[in-house]
């Protein structure tokens, strides 16, 4: 079970450095030919790779071979591109149980520099 | 340029492969097994090898970007993960989407309210996006 103490925090993130080819490769799999920018869902790259650091560190304590993707909200403010030193801070937003499962929002908050570039959400569920 | 709420835009069929798979693990760093491993799928109780939910996502998201003009139109975009796109050996299996206009904003950008399906089944639920045409 989740440690209930980790709902409601922030885990600040590394800074990364966006590169051309993590644009160029994912822009190839959906077909995109405008490879200026990253496409709108580009961003889970970066946000799930954090959310899965954060809540399977001992202080929050999930399998992640247990966890399914429930659903996915972005909110674009700047597209990411090439270059972009990106920080990616992960809140614990919200959490259930539901027979059994346990269902956790993790909100994604991606900054360039200091301007918030985009927030995505990425529901959970650890399968009992 | 003005929407009228109802209005269909015209259906678009993605093609889903093997391939496709790992080249989507590959490029988002998703490497589970269930994508690419019949046996490893099969033994977590799945019919066979399924899509990650987030190319889904993406495929869907860049028939709306199509629509809109480019990936830099896409303001907001969500979508609930209903059921997977399984995705048998040596077969190419449709992703089909299609979408309705929901919503026009006094900004001139429109909601979205997409469908995807594969092999007849609905994939994502309240699969919607928040566009700006250009």
């Amino acid at each position: 079970m989740i440690n209930p103490d980790a709902i409601g925090r922030t885990f600040k993130g590394a800074e990364l450095t966006i590169t051309q080819n993590e644009i160029d490769s994912f822009c190839a799999v959906l077909g995109e030919k405008n490879t200026s920018i990253a496409p709108p869902t580009f961003s889970i790259r970066i946000s799930l790779d954090q959310s899965q650091t954060v809540l399977t560190s001992p202080e929050v304590g999930v399998n992640w071979d247990r966890i399914v993707h429930g659903d996915q909200k972005f909110e674009i403010h700047q597209p990411l591109k090439a270059g972009d030193v990106v920080r990616c801070d992960s809140t614990l937003e919200g959490y259930k149980q539901v027979a059994g499962n346990e269902f956790v929002t993790a909100r994604s908050d991606l900054y360039v520099g200091t301007k918030l570039a985009i927030t995505n959400w990425s529901t959970l569920v650890v399968r009992a | 340029m003005s929407f009228e709420i109802g209005a269909q835009l015209p259906e678009q069929i993605f093609y889903v492969d093997r391939a496709l798979l790992k080249q989507y693990a590959d490029a988002s760093g998703d490497q589970n097994p269930i994508h690419q491993n019949e046996e490893f799928a099969k033994s977590v109780g799945l019919p066979n090898v399924i899509a990650h939910g987030m190319l889904t996502m993406g495929l869907v998201g860049q028939y709306a970007a199509d629509w809109a003009g480019g990936s830099a139109q896409v303001l907001e975009y969500s979508a609930r993960f209903t059921k997977p796109v399984i995705v048998p050996a040596d077969q190419k299996v449709d992703l089909t989407v299609s979408a309705t206009i929901g919503e026009v904003f006094e900004d001139g950008s429109v909601r979205l309210d997409l469908n995807a399906t594969s092999a007849g089944v609905k994939v994502l639920g309240m699969a919607r996006a928040k566009v700006k045409k250009v």
